[in-house]
């Protein structure tokens, strides 16, 4: 690991104020610090936000709407029984990522922040565009096959890997940042850019921007009673997604009256998709329609490096978890959070 | 970059004075401090091997940088028994074969310690396998470890204080 | 009292706890990176980044210049090693890499060392010399290069081997399948990644280094750094996990000892874990094709089984997998075969099962395959197909209670109640669900151990043999044989072992440990007891005196004539009025080559496999494996069950999960790590349920010990795939089975 100086503010103007181009900020360190041991990220100061007064608290406002500040640890928002209430999926999500000693360490801001799993962006000695721009993407034409199937380009076919930030975007989460110029706002769906042709642009934040909060609406609320996360993947637990899916929807004499779909893993930011909503919404629900909502979902996917059948995943599990959602939230977390091995257990509304 | 922390490590207040901002928590405690009970098994976090308890909560030491910890309680399995009396997951572990090479072992028993603080468990087997699923065991004792979180989880419920032990 | 206690004793088959249970829940057991002697320097070396070509250029004065560096060790300034790296100074040797040159062999190659005062230095100094290649192409595919002709796959096993006639038996068949099948590349991933800690005092030399194979590892040093192999000193009290890595003194340890020499103070090298994957050993890709027929009655007319093997440039190692068909089922003829092919990869080694994990994955398929195709059950094809001697040979077993295997492992699981078709049984939240099974097999070889008794004049007694415990439970089960060998309970039986100054206590591996340095220990002990006859029937005040003629057994501390328990003499007494404070016997083991001559010796097994699939997903999920085996005397049930249990989940892991994915460009396995290598995590294991078969075997070795830590894989890989195949229709040929193999399926 290149050497680094430390610095631990404790505001979150002066965070900014010690920012750099050569300055990373570490939250859990789980994704950070990973990538400094592989060489990815050499940072030549690290700036410990978590001593930050005030971003560890979880806020509801009288009209239900939810702000997380970005220190809450992934662990701690899971359990937090009136957020979980509100946003199950989200909480599912959580507790289907990583490992109980990591979503003890990780940070809300750290996971929004979360790079790529690409191990050619991991692995200093490989060509990526996104970590060295310029110099290439070894994915193409490489091994990996959990490549990116929707938006991906020339220059990367990376995915984002996180559980959390898929049904954030289904519920329209809003994430606050302070930077050199100021606060500003950012839908959590904007947070995250496709590569075109600048993939080493990970996010829409400008250089020095920290994220402080997390605001869930209060909209999102109305959800909670059908809402799921399902993740597909290749060990019952402890493994990233080949494919995920989060679906929520509000139903109403017997029909759809709003839905929500986002998919994980399957780009370089979660997919949110509004055309297979718009289907959903005033139908009644069912297995056709959840085929036909999953088929548009998938529109424009096309294999990035020999991985066509992530396409078929992604629209099976898509129609699995639109079906999971309408069969209702389940009333206690399941044991196994968001796995296919879980999801006819414990049903509310079965 | 040199500077100082305090720790409280294992219930004894530790002043250290470091040279190395690059340093863990795992290698503080392997390479630095003699404490070599906490096991690195993939430096990535990708294991569990090297889980130890920081503020009561069961985290990877090998992603935790030394410098963050200031003021922090640390746990390790060096920290776990009263003298000879064992913890009731260390006994668990020793009762249900819970382990083989015992390489993995250190970084379970603090995991499942965490879990059963955790409460969200109990003991129902299929919530241990997915709580202790962040320790890889090569070995695979995995049915003795199940068997032995469920045993200690029922006690300490028990008795919550460990004082059985 | 039963047979078994009065040839035994009464300590061997107790359910004991581990004795070094409590070191290792606390902390204390202490592996070979825990040591820290005063003045150690820390030793990274740099893995190559390319799988095949030349080092062209090191930054060497960056990573000099980097705080704490020490020394940079590269092929120019290589210190002279004494003993040729090519050389093989022991059975078991492979050509190592030790930066003879600048050529690249494989991607994880050592190609330069860095010393430094911390590891964190070391590591950063390693990085800092940002090595540029001339890159080749690099082959890492089995389709990558032409086979070759092999003699001798794996040490010495046999390459080509008939029975009979295959081309009348393929000519008789009224059934045959044609299948061929692909297994990846696999590393071990013990979770203790090889480490050592060097200190050198003149032509002295003591490691803290984990071995499977203390005083074979000591040889190999010797002959490497031109010194006694008695001058050195090898610490090896626990292995965290060893899996057949750890037998072979491997490149990166070699350096590190090297430089220690150099520096003139301790070093230690512990390989990260990205290392772990290539300068170590792993098990080598396999493609096996196998042709069975059978006749109308369903008996195999011929089992003819081909198959083409990874290795190495420079080595020849290779997976022995088609001589698993060569002891299991009966067959009017059987041929074994054996291609190999060179790949720009590290050598293969022997990985738990090494040939038996791969040929019984394949062979166990195919024998399903071809049950499916005659329309047979599959466990009623394998009973009509049970050899009743050794196919081909014609030999006797010693013992082979698979028989009974089948029918308690099938009652146990419920097999009775398996519908043929496919695709046909649901779970209640809607899961496809099938059952499979495989026939377990694994040889019981035993290899060569010595050992030595003291016996004090407290009646308490110290055992000693360089023996190895990586889990299987060496501590626990080696004593309990002791203490029967010299005729004490456990608790005044103090074992020894770990350690190279001790006897040879042999080579733990091959399923053959416990038997071996087991059998050693208990000849020593004997030895002490038959001393002590001597003593006590020449005391005229011993109750033994002029019983010299008797026979005598020793349990619980005291002598006494067999079958008369009022007639004894306690051990502390004969020592007493002999004068002694100790009396010492030794002892060894080894199998006659009569025995090895006139029976086949082997473990047997069955495995029994539910699987749940997702319908839509094709998520799979084991929910219970069930298996039965039958291993000759388990000497602790308790700790043997837990190795069974570890075998057969490193069979679901085969099955399911791991595999090795190679980057094509630079040949770098891209997964070399424990997120995307995926072993399995607890919540991959649901029900699990060992039955043990008691074999009461007097021919496989003096204690009737078969062994127990291979065969779990065998049968286990077989019986889930074919409960995949019986969940969903669909026949998956290549391992891992993933859930994409379904899908594509479709």
């Amino acid at each position: 690991m290149k050497p680094f100086d430390f610095v631990q503010p404790r505001s979150a103007r002066d965070a900014v104020a010690q920012w750099g181009p050569d300055a990373a900020y570490l939250g859990g360190g789980t994704n950070l610090v990973d990538l400094m041991k592989t060489g990815a990220l050499q940072p030549a100061r690290v700036i410990d936000v978590t001593r930050l007064p005030g971003l560890d608290r979880i806020e509801v406002a009288a009209d239900g709407a939810v702000r997380i500040g970005a220190l809450v640890r992934n662990a701690d928002l899971a359990r937090d029984a009136d957020f979980a209430v509100r946003a199950p999926m989200v909480a599912e999500a959580l507790l289907a990522g990583a490992s109980g000693q990591l979503r003890n360490a990780a940070t809300l801001g750290g996971n929004l922040m979360q790079h790529t799993r690409c191990p050619y962006f991991m692995e200093p000695d490989a060509a990526c565009n996104r970590r060295a721009p310029g110099t290439g993407c070894d994915a193409i034409g490489g091994a990996w096959d959990n490549a990116a199937i929707l938006g991906h380009a020339p220059s990367c076919i990376a995915t984002n890997p996180s559980d959390l930030c898929v049904p954030l975007a289904a519920l329209d989460a809003v994430v606050e940042v302070e930077g050199p110029d100021g606060a500003r706002d950012i839908a959590l769906e904007e947070l995250h850019r496709l590569p075109g042709d600048a993939p080493e642009r990970e996010t829409t934040l400008a250089p020095g921007e920290l994220i402080v909060a997390l605001r869930l609406p209060a909209e999102a609320a109305a959800f909670a009673g059908h809402a799921r996360y399902l993740k597909v993947r290749e060990r019952t637990s402890y493994a990233f997604a080949l494919v995920s899916a989060a679906a929520a929807m509000r139903l109403e004499g017997g029909r759809i009256a709003e839905a929500r779909l986002a998919l994980g893993a399957v780009a370089a930011k979660p997919w949110r998709a509004r055309t297979a909503e718009k289907m959903l919404a005033g139908q009644p629900p069912g297995p056709d329609l959840f085929a036909r909502a999953a088929e548009a979902a998938l529109a424009g996917a096309a294999p990035a490096e020999g991985n066509g059948w992530k396409i078929d995943l992604a629209r099976r599990t898509a129609a699995r978890a639109l079906a999971a959602a309408a069969a209702g939230t389940p009333e206690r977390m399941p044991a196994l959070p968001a796995s296919p091995f879980s999801l006819s257990e414990d049903l509310s509304h079965a | 970059m040199s500077f100082q922390i305090t720790l409280t490590l294992n219930g004894t207040a530790r002043e250290i004075a470091l040279d190395d901002t690059r340093v863990t928590l795992l290698d503080l405690l392997r390479e630095r401090l003699e404490m070599p009970g906490t096991k690195k098994g993939c430096d990535r976090g990708q294991c569990g091997a090297c889980t130890v308890l920081v503020d009561g909560r069961r985290i990877n030491s090998c992603l935790t940088l030394a410098a963050t910890l200031d003021g922090a309680e640390v746990t390790t399995i060096e920290g776990l028994a009263r003298g000879d009396a064992l913890h009731p997951v260390q006994q668990a572990f020793i009762d249900n074969d819970g382990l083989q090479c015992g390489y993995c072992t250190p970084g379970q028993i603090m995991s499942a310690v965490g879990l059963i603080a955790e409460g969200t468990a109990g003991d129902d087997p299929e919530r241990i396998r997915e709580g202790m699923s962040g320790n890889i065991c090569r070995c695979a004792a995995y049915h003795g470890i199940t068997l032995a979180v469920r045993q200690a989880a029922r006690q300490m419920d028990n008795d919550p204080k460990g004082d059985a032990a | 009292m039963p047979d078994t206690l009065t040839r035994f004793g009464s300590n061997s088959g107790q359910p004991t706890t581990r004795r070094d249970g409590i070191a290792k829940v606390t902390g204390q057991a202490t592996f070979a990176a825990d040591n820290h002697p005063e003045g150690m320097l820390h030793a990274v070396y740099v893995p190559a980044g390319i799988a095949r070509g030349r080092v062209a250029h090191l930054e060497v004065e960056a990573a000099r210049a980097h705080p704490g560096v020490t020394h940079v060790i590269t092929p120019g300034n290589r210190p002279d090693l004494p003993g040729d790296p090519d050389a093989k100074p022991t059975r078991f040797s492979f050509r190592i890499e030790v930066l003879q040159d600048d050529t690249v062999r494989y991607a994880g190659q050592p190609i330069a060392l860095v010393l430094a005062e911390t590891l964190e230095a070391a590591t950063e100094g390693a990085r800092l010399l940002a090595p540029r290649y001339e890159a080749e192409p690099p082959r890492t595919g089995l389709d990558d290069n032409a086979p070759f002709a092999v003699e001798e796959p794996g040490f010495g096993a046999p390459g080509d081997t008939v029975h009979g006639d295959p081309e009348a038996g393929h000519a008789a068949a009224a059934t045959s399948i044609d299948a061929t099948y692909d297994t990846p590349p696999q590393y071990h991933n013990a979770m203790e990644s090889h480490a050592v800690v060097a200190q050198w005092d003149g032509d002295r030399l003591t490691l803290d280094t984990p071995s499977q194979a203390l005083a074979m590892s000591c040889a190999a040093y010797a002959h490497l750094f031109g010194i006694e192999a008695a001058d050195i000193t090898l610490r090896s009290p626990y292995l965290g996990g060893g899996f057949g890595s750890k037998a072979i003194p491997n490149g990166p340890m070699v350096l590190a000892i090297l430089a220690a020499r150099e520096a003139g103070r301790p070093v230690k090298l512990s390989l990260t874990r990205r290392q772990m994957f290539g300068p170590v050993g792993h098990r080598g890709a396999t493609r096996q094709r196998l042709r069975l027929g059978c006749d109308a009655d369903g008996r195999l007319t011929v089992i003819d089984h081909e198959t083409l093997a990874a290795t190495s440039t420079f080595e020849t190692f290779l997976e022995s997998a088609s001589n698993a068909s060569q002891g299991l089922y009966a067959s009017s003829a059987i041929r074994s075969a054996h291609q190999g092919v060179r790949l720009d990869v590290g050598t293969p080694g022997p990985m738990r099962a090494p040939g038996e994990a791969s040929g019984s994955a394949a062979l166990e398929c195919a024998m399903d395959e071809l049950a499916q195709a005659a329309g047979i059950d599959p466990l009623e094809f394998r009973l009509r197909n049970y050899a009743e001697t050794e196919p081909g040979t014609g030999k006797p077993y010693s013992s082979k209670a698979l028989r009974e295997c089948y029918a308690r492992g099938a009652e146990a699981f419920g097999w009775a109640d398996r519908p043929a078709r496919p695709g046909t049984m649901r779970s209640t939240d809607g899961k496809l669900v099938g059952w499979g099974m495989g026939t377990a097999f694994f040889p019981s070889p035993m290899f060569a151990a010595e050992a030595r008794a003291t016996l004090r004049a407290d009646g308490s007694a110290t055992l000693e043999t360089g023996g190895a415990d990586m889990g299987q439970g060496a501590w626990t089960a080696l004593a309990q044989i002791a203490a029967d060998g010299i005729g004490l309970p456990l608790d005044r039986v103090e074992l020894r072992s770990g350690l190279s100054t001790l006897p040879d206590g042999g080579v733990a591996g091959g399923s053959g440990h416990t038997a071996t340095a087991g059998g050693a220990l208990h000849s020593a002990g004997g030895d002490v007891v038959r001393q002590l006859s001597e003593l006590a029937s020449g005391q005229p005040d011993s109750p033994l005196f002029g019983a010299g003629n008797a026979t005598f057994e020793a349990r619980g501390g005291r002598l006494q004539i067999a079958g008369d328990d009022g007639r004894g003499d306690a051990f502390a007494d004969i020592l007493a009025r002999a004068g002694l404070s100790e009396l010492t016997g030794s002892g060894s083991a080894s199998r006659p080559d009569a025995d090895s001559r006139d029976y086949a010796m082997n473990s047997h097994g069955a495995v029994f496999a539910e699987v749940a699939v997702d319908p839509d997903l094709g998520q799979i999920r084991v929910r219970r494996l069930v298996g039965a085996f039958a291993a000759g005397r388990i000497v602790n049930p308790r700790l043997a069950e837990s190795q069974l249990m570890g075998g057969m989940i490193w069979g679901l892991s085969f099955a399911l999960h791991e595999a090795a994915v190679h980057d094509p460009r630079s040949g770098r396995i891209l997964n070399a790590d424990l997120a995307e290598y995926r072993v399995p995590v607890n919540a991959d294991v649901q029900g699990l349920e060992v039955i043990t078969v008691e074999e009461d075997d007097p021919h496989v070795n003096a204690l009737g010990i078969k062994g127990v830590g291979e065969i779990g894989i065998t049968g286990t890989v077989g019986a889930i795939a074919n409960a995949v195949w019986h969940a969903t229709g669909t026949r998956v040929r290549r391992f891992p089975i993933g859930l994409a193999d379904l899908l594509a399926a479709e």
